[in-house]
């Protein structure tokens, strides 16, 4: 190896931002690769990271082609299925894969809809709440002092509420303050469980940003940016975040977990949205398996279950193959 | 020593009085007592609610009303609860209820964290002793799987095949899947208790286990990676101790930290299992009085859980200094 390709590897990090880390872990018995190229090959070198990535894109697939994937509309039963019997509590068979539900509704199908609405929320609560976590602990890590103690105690208290509890209190505040609701919609809308994990979420995301930004803003190239007149705004968002994209990327995966599964929690326990608006959510099937459990309806109870923690586990998965990726100190096994 | 945890326990007194202040505002809103009366009591007329806002302080400015609640609490805490008021529905003493609950959940709550501390911190000694290989490998999955799988999922799926598939299968029913005791028993019964308890302990300390698994594994993997691991070694002191004081001591002082933190994940795992399991303690406590819009069950039930997240945080912080001689305090 070379001193050439080493300086090569330097100036590399240099345009891409992707942590001189990567360069010293990996630069100097690798062919030269851009870092980025390295992350990828980690990642995919992570096997449940791997396989859960097909899995989710998979399932993303089904879920945009509803259309076709889906056998029958959301609220639509099953009729005439044998004749002269009733088509609720179906076990599964050729017209319902996975059975039917209480009032004889396709539970395969339904578990498609469930899954868009879920990842809806995931999603958008994780993007939201990284946005308003980031530039609160961008700021909190590059200025110190007061906003940040207050921000520490206030989030050190948060995290450490029994998360329902929290859920539940600050859902029906929000929901009694009659002036947001033009803003954040009815307590059962969709939009306003979004806001509620964006609430919650943001604390997370804020924290690891805070501790990278600190981490960070002390080496040298963010003193030679100083040096050479930089703004702050530019500072954070041409250096110090793209160094920090790592931690965020997977702070935003966490995210997405905690809003697909809190809002099961909250179907679960009768707060979630409203089960009569036509839509479904992964939570409101499980939330209907309670039903299904003293009867014996197996099917109600261990697909939709199976689907919920089945998409928790990829995107964990996925996370962990992002922090592999882009944290080569955290190797597994090392 | 003694001073830096007289000064965090001084501290805590006005960060409590904030933080239930913020709650009363908040439950006091968020019930909406006129509108939860109503429903608890139907044929209850305008002088009946305006009667139960003024007993509970829910009129007039917040600081006031707080206030007010504030001194019917701290004198409930002398009279055992006489002075607390009723609840909502059925206007029943809100304290031996309470007291009842707390009781079941305490019982819940240690044996779950007892069980799942213990495994999970073997679970992750065991896998960081042999890093990459296929135990290690199949803790951390195991983990991984364990952690993805929220708790009333786990429960329903237990309740589904103990409640129902075992009998079917093998013709009698293995374990109990509801409440402490059969209906109508009466008195204390040691073993039945255990019994009833084997589900929902299994069930909070699964949650456990995956995350204490993976925090000893992480941490013990760096203190065996750093240099004083290797200065014993190069001492000649036995693999063993190697392991037992040196490696597995320093490695603890983390998870202890996360541990005294981590409380409102426990708290949060029993309420979500209390209530699959129609057990008696402070989930269900809470989730039934939150269902009511039950103000004077709810401001204790939520003074109890901010004094223990207050409380064990203050533990972490004692807790960190105690076990690395490094940190100084004052």
């Amino acid at each position: 190896m070379s001193q050439h390709q080493f300086v090569e590897g330097t100036l590399e990090y240099e345009h891409t931002h992707d942590g001189l880390d990567d360069v010293f872990a990996e630069g100097l018995t690798t062919d030269s690769m851009s870092p980025r190229q390295m992350a990828r090959r980690r990642y995919f070198k992570h096997k449940g990271a791997l396989i859960s990535t097909v899995l989710m894109a998979i399932m993303v697939l089904f879920v945009l082609f509803s259309p076709i994937t889906a056998r029958y509309g959301v609220n639509e039963a099953i009729f005439k299925a044998e004749a002269g019997r009733p088509n609720s509590y179906l076990s599964p068979r050729s017209e319902a894969w996975f059975g039917t539900d209480d009032i004889g509704r396709d539970i395969y199908s339904r578990m498609i809809y469930g899954l868009k609405v879920s990842l809806i929320i995931g999603i958008a609560a994780a993007l939201f709440a990284t946005i308003v976590g980031v530039t609160v602990g961008s700021i909190a890590g590059l200025r110190g002092g007061r906003f940040d103690d207050l921000l520490m105690r206030v989030t050190d208290i948060f995290l450490a509420f029994p998360f329902l509890v929290a859920l539940l209190v600050v859902r029906n505040f929000l929901g009694e303050l009659d002036f947001l609701t033009p803003i954040v919609g009815e307590r059962t809308s969709i939009r306003f469980i979004i806001l509620l994990f964006v609430i919650f979420g943001w604390m997370g995301v804020a924290r690891l940003v805070r501790g990278s930004v600190l981490a960070l803003k002390e080496r040298e190239f963010v003193e030679a940016a100083r040096a050479l007149g930089a703004s702050n705004f530019r500072i954070v968002f041409r250096h110090l975040l793209p160094n920090s994209i790592g931690p965020i990327l997977v702070a935003l995966t966490n995210t997405v977990v905690a809003a697909i599964i809190g809002e099961a929690t909250l179907s679960f326990f009768g707060f979630g949205p409203d089960a009569g608006s036509g839509d479904t959510s992964l939570g409101l099937l499980v939330s209907a398996a309670k039903g299904g459990v003293t009867a014996g309806f197996w099917w109600m109870v261990v697909f939709p279950c199976t689907l919920l923690c089945l998409v928790a586990l990829c995107i964990n998965f996925i996370g962990d193959g992002l922090r592999d990726a882009t944290d080569p100190k955290l190797v597994h096994g090392g | 020593m003694a001073r830096f945890v007289l000064r965090r326990l001084l501290w805590a007194i006005p960060t409590l009085l904030l933080v239930t202040f913020l709650v009363y505002i908040a439950i006091r809103i968020g019930t909406n007592p006129s509108e939860a009366y109503q429903r608890s009591n139907p044929r209850a007329n305008e002088a009946k609610i305006r009667e139960y806002e003024e007993l509970n302080n829910l009129t007039g400015s917040y600081l006031k009303g707080y206030w007010g609640w504030l001194t019917d609490f701290v004198k409930g805490l002398f009279d055992g609860g006489e002075s607390w008021q009723r609840s909502i529905k059925g206007r029943r003493p809100v304290w031996p209820e309470m007291k009842d609950a707390m009781a079941n959940s305490l019982r819940l709550g240690l044996a779950a964290s007892f069980v799942g501390i213990t495994v999970g911190l073997g679970l992750g000694i065991f896998a960081a002793l042999r890093p990459g290989s296929m135990r290690d490998t199949s803790v951390n999955t195991g983990a991984f799987i364990a952690f993805s799988i929220p708790p009333y999922v786990s429960a329903v799926l237990l309740q589904l095949l103990f409640a129902v598939m075992w009998s079917r299968w093998f013709g009698h029913t293995l374990l109990p899947t509801s409440g402490v005791y059969p209906p109508g028993h009466q008195g204390f019964d040691l073993w039945l208790m255990l019994k009833h308890m084997i589900l929902p302990v299994f069930v909070v300390a699964i949650q456990i286990i995956a995350v204490y698994a993976r925090y000893m594994r992480a941490s013990l993997l760096e203190v065996l990676n750093s240099d004083y691991m290797r200065t014993a070694r190069s001492k000649g002191i036995s693999e063993r101790r190697v392991l037992m004081t040196h490696a597995v001591r320093n490695s603890m002082i983390p998870v202890v930290t996360v541990a005294a933190i981590d409380i409102g994940g426990i708290l949060g795992g029993l309420i979500i299992t209390e209530r699959v399991f129609s057990y008696p303690g402070m989930g269900d406590f809470f989730l039934t009085a939150f269902g009511n819009g039950d103000f004077p069950q709810l401001m204790p039930f939520m003074v109890v859980i901010v004094t223990c997240v207050i409380m064990f945080n203050l533990l972490a912080d004692v807790s960190y200094a105690w076990l690395d001689p490094r940190i100084r305090l004052d």
